[in-house]
């Protein structure tokens, strides 16, 4: 089972990697340490692989970084879950094989174990409460399903759909 | 016609294209500053395997984020930019020193109203003033329109704001930018476009300004429609029609410029907007003058005319960091650097300063800042424990002038205004 990870609205790529810690970011056993290293330190020590990241509206705003979304791959979550998330990251997150759901799984408290079911599209509780994942699109699906925008590119050379000339 | 944002997608996708399709499109220009260039070149090179940029002729790099380099591994890094910038035969190349991304493209005319502008950074909606469709992406999006010249969107909603009226004096394009974010919320514009009209008298430095921040409410890019524009040195892109009174926006708001009032957004939340009278007066540790959102030449003349002939007040520093190397000769040139020396400014390289905590005045913990920028983010400057609050350089200069911000700042500001009127 999965743990639940609660954050609130809004959460910003800057409580996620410091900006300040850019430097730092030279190997991405280094960048595995430090999401939400000085917002919630025990995140990324406690985190298992297939935990659920569960937030409110617009979860990654503010900068481009990519290694804030790099850095919550790299703890190998099973999911974001927000009602909403900032477009860039959003864009980061497909990128880097990240799966992302939009909906609103605030239900579930922080340190409650989950099933998370990404064929069936569902988080469900112990005690049987079930909040349903959004189907992602087939452009989505697609670079997913790659695992991500690199290896999609290195195989087809184009985005999911034809380029203008 | 349509909205600014579809007809503006459909050009560069060569094809019309609707809102809640994915479009594959060839951007006019891509940007690429220092902070994000290392991981963009590992992955063009390492990852996706390709030697040399699609269009080199498209690319512009800048060195701004950490500039000139504060250590050892920022220098290396930035070395090895220069190189990759000289091999891959890149001309349009601006080193530590000339100013901030945004502001050198523009003032470079390296974007064109109609354009689609890409960069690796989230206040690429800069270029929305002069109605370019300017968007920030991360290191494999920038990666991959620099392998392949060209990158996908899903074409968004758009939000139409009509601005009415006149600022009344003390307000400025910052006030607005403010008004918006708080208006629409951090999140509000998520996934959105907006489409600004009624700016057309206003300078091309006050169209960066509300540009800058459409980022801060979620927005994709932030179009100031090019009415005016030609006054500015920036010939509007003929194509482009005024949308129609039935085109689709997903909201409508309407702002009278008249309306505005002193409000500072407070530590932690972009859209945590407060009036300043509303505030209890706390003492203030430092004001911080700069950024792609309000280092321009405008915003220290603003600065300049409530501190000429005066001193910083004891206790509080006064940072001013000029967003290009134009903006600084240009304060040389009319004296405005003088004043502001003369009134305790310590000046820093044109550049991002300390917006993003990595150098030049970085804050300690528990200290108070009033910034000029866009982002009061815990942590953003320096210390998670120091507390900013971003405000329009008028009322920043006030906080220099007076050491506070508050309460007694509007008394403060309303009497300096009639020292100065005599």
């Amino acid at each position: 089972m999965a743990r639940i990870w609660s954050f609130g609205s809004d959460v910003n790529t800057d409580l996620i990697v410091p900006g300040r810690y850019a430097p730092y970011v030279t190997s991405d056993a280094e960048l595995r340490t430090f999401p939400f290293v000085e917002a919630r330190p025990e995140f990324a020590k406690e985190v298992a692989p297939g935990d659920v990241l569960v937030a409110g509206p617009n979860f990654g705003c503010g900068s481009s970084r990519e290694y804030a979304a790099l850095a919550l791959r790299l703890c190998e979550l099973g999911a974001i879950v927000a009602p909403s998330f900032a477009r860039i990251f959003f864009r980061n997150a497909l990128n880097l094989g990240l799966p992302l759901y939009e909906a609103d799984a605030r239900v579930f408290a922080d340190g409650e174990r989950v099933e998370l079911d990404h064929e069936a599209g569902i988080l469900r509780s112990a005690d049987g409460r079930v909040v349903e994942l959004p189907k992602p699109g087939a452009f989505e699906r697609a670079i997913w399903s790659a695992g991500g925008m690199v290896p999609w590119f290195r195989a087809h050379g184009r985005f999911p759909e034809s380029v203008p000339s | 016609m349509t909205n600014l944002t579809e007809q503006i997608l459909s050009r560069a996708a060569g094809r019309r294209v609707h809102r809640g399709e994915i479009a594959t499109l060839r951007p006019q220009r891509v940007m690429l500053h220092d902070s994000i260039a290392p991981s963009v070149i590992r992955i063009l090179t390492q990852d996706l395997g390709v030697p040399r940029v699609a269009d080199p002729e498209r690319l512009a790099v800048v060195i701004d984020h950490v500039a000139p380099a504060a250590n050892v591994a920022t220098a290396t890094n930035q070395q090895a930019l220069r190189a990759w910038v000289r091999e891959q035969g890149i001309a349009q190349f601006f080193d530590a020193g000339r100013g901030i991304c945004h502001q050198v493209l523009i003032e470079e005319h390296l974007v064109a109203p109609g354009d689609v502008v890409i960069g690796s950074d989230s206040h690429s909606t800069t270029y929305g003033a002069v109605c370019a469709f300017g968007t920030g992406m991360g290191s494999t999006d920038v990666a991959v329109a620099l392998a392949s010249g060209c990158t996908w969107l899903r074409v968004p909603d758009a939000i139409r704001i009509d601005v009415s009226g006149a600022f009344a004096p003390g307000f400025g394009p910052k006030d607005l930018a403010l008004e918006i974010v708080g208006r629409l919320g951090a999140g509000g514009a998520t996934y959105a476009v907006l489409e600004i009209f009624g700016l057309d008298e206003l300078s091309l430095a006050g169209r960066m300004t509300v540009a800058s921040m459409a980022v801060e409410c979620g927005a994709k890019a932030g179009l100031v429609w090019q009415g005016g524009l030609g006054a500015h040195g920036f010939a509007p892109a003929p194509w482009l029609e005024l949308p129609s009174a039935n085109a689709k926006y997903a909201k409508r708001i309407a702002i009278d410029l008249a309306d505005l009032t002193h409000r500072v957004a407070r530590p932690g939340r972009v859209d945590d907007l407060v009036a300043v009278d509303d505030l209890a007066s706390f003492p203030v540790d430092v004001v911080y003058v700069g950024t792609c959102t309000n280092g321009r030449l405008e915003d220290l003349h603003t600065v300049a005319n409530v501190l000429r002939g005066r001193r910083v007040a004891h206790g509080t520093r006064l940072m001013i960091v000029p967003a290009s190397a134009q903006v600084l000769a240009d304060a040389v040139a009319d004296g405005t650097f003088t004043t502001l020396l003369a009134a305790g400014a310590v000046f820093g390289p044109p550049g991002c300063g300390a917006c993003i905590g990595r150098h030049l005045g970085v804050l300690a913990p528990g200290e108070t800042c009033v910034f000029t920028g866009n982002r009061n983010f815990s942590g953003r400057m320096g210390s998670p424990d120091a507390r900013i609050h971003l405000a329009s350089p008028h009322d920043a200069a006030h906080a220099a002038l007076t050491g506070r911000l508050g309460a007694a700042l509007a008394a403060e500001a309303s009497s300096t205004e009639l020292a100065l009127a005599h």
